[in-house]
């Protein structure tokens, strides 16, 4: 990437599994040259307590996320659409765990 | 001033102590970069590996001492010079000044956990149970070592002009100490008889055919075979050893028994 200012190693996300069956969690970011570099740095710096049993790494650069500037826009109508949420429906008491 | 334990400095506790003492001074040496890492990832990577290496020695020497009835604490603290027998390699300096030389340091770390991986995975049938479970674990952080230490003596050997030269220094500076690895004596043959850990020695050929190619892929060129052997493993050491040993014994020996 000839933008990349020089000496300057590009920024990863780090993602950890801390259990199988679990989802992946974002736990925070590193420098590193590469890919492998990046899930062996993560390695070393996220999983050093036993959190992890899985690792990802995404390049920082390659994550498109929504503009804070939009959030009135996005986020707020959403505000008084309670009837989204599924909680004015009763359920039989056969149905377990919904 | 507490004062120095004596060994009964038979075969087995010399075999033993020669693993424990090269995961001791290694971690040592590796425990001088905590805060000067060129980045704070690998401060952590180097700082893990210390520690890994560290409770490493902690086992191995609790089962070195257990006999003579010395815990690990006296056996890594409260020994003379001549009485460790780690390899000279893990004593050398990391490089000029502190914390030194990156390059060296990382092909050092290749050299020793290549060696101890190879090693741990033949203890794992050793005729001491104790040990054979330690290998077990040992094992384990020996490969990743291994493949950390590796990546990183690829990436500046075959990296930039500079990364090359200063991999190159360090490879020639350290190549000499590798003969006394596979050096051949009376402790490793009364190892191999009992059953208790395999000749260093038998790991030599497998050890080069893993070094060989990574050197190789990394641009280096393996310097030729001398016949300079260095003796720690005899317990004759640098001059580099002494000053170590001060650094680690001052508070066992200024506080005898001191714990936190």
């Amino acid at each position: 990437m000839s933008t990349e200012a020089k000496n300057e190693w590009p920024l990863w996300e780090v993602f950890v599994r801390s259990r199988a069956g679990l989802d992946h969690k974002h736990c925070g970011s590193l420098h590193a040259a590469d890919a492998q570099m990046a899930i062996q740095m993560a390695r070393d710096v996220y999983t050093r307590r036993q959190e992890g049993s899985s690792v990802w790494v995404v390049r920082s650069d390659h994550i498109t996320a929504s503009d804070p500037g939009d959030k009135g826009m996005f986020f707020d109508p959403m505000e008084d659409k309670v009837y989204r949420h599924p909680t004015f429906y009763k359920l039989p008491d056969s149905v377990d765990h919904m | 001033m507490q004062a120095s334990i004596s060994l009964q400095r038979d075969a087995r506790q010399q075999y033993l102590l020669r693993i424990g003492d090269t995961c001791l001074i290694l971690a040592q040496r590796l425990g001088e970069w905590t805060g000067h890492a060129p980045v704070l990832e690998e401060d952590i990577a180097l700082a893990n590996m210390a520690l890994d290496l560290l409770g490493q020695a902690r086992a191995v020497l609790t089962l070195a001492g257990a006999p003579q009835g010395l815990d690990e604490d006296q056996i890594a603290f409260l020994r003379e010079e001549r009485d460790y027998f780690n390899p000279t390699l893990v004593e050398l300096p990391n490089g000029e000044g502190r914390p030194g030389d990156f390059a060296l340091t990382v092909l050092r770390n290749a050299f020793v956990s290549t060696q101890l991986k190879l090693l741990w995975q033949r203890l794992l049938d050793s005729s001491d149970e104790e040990l054979a479970a330690i290998a077990a674990k040992a094992v384990k952080e020996a490969r990743y070592h291994q493949q950390h230490a590796a990546d990183w003596v690829l990436r500046l050997g075959d990296g930039t002009q500079e990364s090359n030269r200063r991999m190159q220094a360090a490879l020639d500076k350290l190549w000499p100490y590798v003969a006394e690895l596979f050096a051949q004596d009376e402790v490793d043959e009364a190892a191999a008889e009992s059953g208790l850990g395999p000749r260093w020695a038998e790991l030599r050929q497998e050890w080069l055919s893993e070094i060989g190619p990574l050197l190789q892929a990394a641009t280096l060129a393996q310097p030729a075979d001398r016949p300079f052997l260095s003796t720690g493993r005899r317990g004759v050491h640098s001059e580099h050893m002494g000053y170590i040993l001060a650094e680690m014994q001052h508070l066992q020996r200024a506080f005898p028994g001191g714990a936190w």
